[in-house]
């Protein structure tokens, strides 16, 4: 078959953009180069090749949570295609003294990377997590970041389609006093209102406005929206909740299981 | 082209560094120098194949079932230094300035490639530092999974009462300021000591 004729005079135009990006996970391929995927606003999940990616400059920078510079290149839109990147903003060599803090990179990374569509735009949770990464870098002694990381969960599982509706009863309506949450249809449940399923209910954490928690806020803000993140999300692609995800939530239950906030 | 031949060039093809090109190119050296570099270099190869192995106490490679570096009564018996693999260990000797006993874990815990702790040479580590060691060196990568193992590490460790060190992260010998990149200057900054007071 002979090739198709390009007339003369005509442009070919290759794909190619650059925008700012976290890298969410980095796969050595052949000898010098990585698979990578990143998250960027408009490009949403990309993945592609980076060429020289063993070197010593970019082994640091082709870090997940790191955030970059990337320019992406390919002949076709439909090809894998190739970065160039530049680093932004070395946020993970900032946190890597940091168990807590550098598992929930990790696992933000390896959530992102599982649970979002490839190129489709994702501005609102791209800012949501630039923010959740300024947050892991302010000093707090207590933790008090990880009540911005449930949120962000939240915040994923609303953007991929599951969203909780933790602000309303589903029994009766009520905003107020809501303490559990239905495990099956993700809504809330006020205090004396869950009858025989009691036992079976999520505990809503105090921060976002459950009543009575009888588990450290943390640990149940990761067991509310670990649950809905294995149940609706992950299950729908027959995989697991990724491991860097089940470490925090180990992490967490290490240092706060048992006790309450 | 000889099969023979074509099967040899496709596997030296195969080793690091080498390309079906370079692999063609050392081929047709080693033939034209059959006696002074081909033969030994089977005999070797047929050898080492043969021969060598992990050693069952650290994980190195060597001839015995415990290595030279075990077995040698010279060396720090107190400190182990543990380390990804054994390329790493080879580069911690060729510094020579480690004289202490070490651990080879296998690989770093990795969900991407499935490397769980059960992959790796853990067990074995807890058993070594439980039997009268005093200090164990965390050497592995400044990266999110070589630290993440590291801090896995070190919360199997704090309970045997041992002093549980890293090696620091920072500004390189010959390192110009201006060519360091800004994660490696944020860790050398966090990492500043006293002048005067090692």
């Amino acid at each position: 078959m002979m090739p198709p004729v390009i007339p003369s005079g005509t442009s070919i135009i290759m794909p190619e953009w650059v925008e700012e990006a976290l890298i969410l996970s980095v796969r050595p391929y052949g000898e010098n180069s990585a698979l990578i995927t990143l998250l960027t606003p408009t490009q949403g999940r990309h993945a592609g090749l980076v060429r020289g990616a063993s070197s010593a400059r970019m082994r640091g920078v082709l870090q997940p949570g790191n955030l970059v510079r990337a320019s992406w290149r390919a002949r076709l839109s439909e090809q894998l295609g190739q970065f160039s990147i530049e680093l932004d903003d070395p946020v993970t060599a900032l946190l890597l003294d940091d168990p807590l803090r550098l598992a929930a990179i990790a696992s933000a990374c390896a959530l992102l990377d599982g649970s979002l569509p490839e190129r489709e735009a994702q501005p609102v949770l791209f800012e949501a997590t630039g923010a959740l990464l300024q947050l892991l870098r302010i000093e707090d002694p207590d933790n008090r970041w990880l009540e911005g990381y449930i949120r962000w969960e939240l915040g994923l599982l609303q953007s991929v389609g599951f969203s909780l509706d933790l602000e309303h009863c589903a029994v009766t309506g009520q905003t107020g006093r809501l303490a559990h949450v239905s495990p099956k249809s993700g809504r809330a449940v006020a205090e004396g209102e869950a009858g025989e399923f009691a036992g079976r209910m999520l505990a809503l954490p105090r921060f976002l406005g459950g009543v009575a928690c009888n588990r450290h806020d943390f640990d149940a803000g990761l067991a509310l929206t670990g649950h809905f993140l294995e149940r609706r999300v992950f299950a729908s692609y027959h995989a697991d909740l990724p491991q860097q995800r089940r470490r925090l939530a180990d992490m967490v239950a290490g240092i706060y299981g048992g006790s309450t906030l | 082209m000889d099969s023979q031949l074509d099967n040899l060039i496709r596997r030296l093809a195969r080793l690091p560094g080498l390309g079906p090109r370079s692999a063609r190119r050392a081929v047709l050296h080693l033939l034209q120098n059959r006696d002074r570099l081909m033969l030994p270099l089977a005999e070797d190869l047929g050898q080492v194949a043969r021969n060598i192995r992990s050693c069952a106490n650290c994980g190195n490679l060597d001839t015995g079932d415990i290595c030279a570096l075990c077995r040698d009564a010279q060396r720090d018996r107190q400190t182990i230094c543990v380390v990804e693999d054994v390329g790493d260990l080879w580069a911690m000797e060729r510094a020579a300035v480690y004289r202490g006993l070490y651990h080879v874990l296998g690989g770093t815990l990795s969900a991407i490639d499935g490397r769980g702790p059960s992959e790796l040479n853990i067990d074995r580590l807890l058993t070594r530092a439980r039997e009268q060691v005093g200090e164990v060196i965390l050497a592995l990568p400044a990266t999110v999974e070589g630290q993440t193992t590291a801090h896995y590490l070190h919360e199997k460790l704090s309970p045997l009462s041992i002093e549980v060190t890293r090696l620091a992260h920072g500004v390189p010998v010959g390192g110009e300021l201006d060519f360091l990149d800004d994660g490696t200057l944020a860790q050398a900054l966090k990492a500043r000591g006293r002048i005067g007071s090692q």
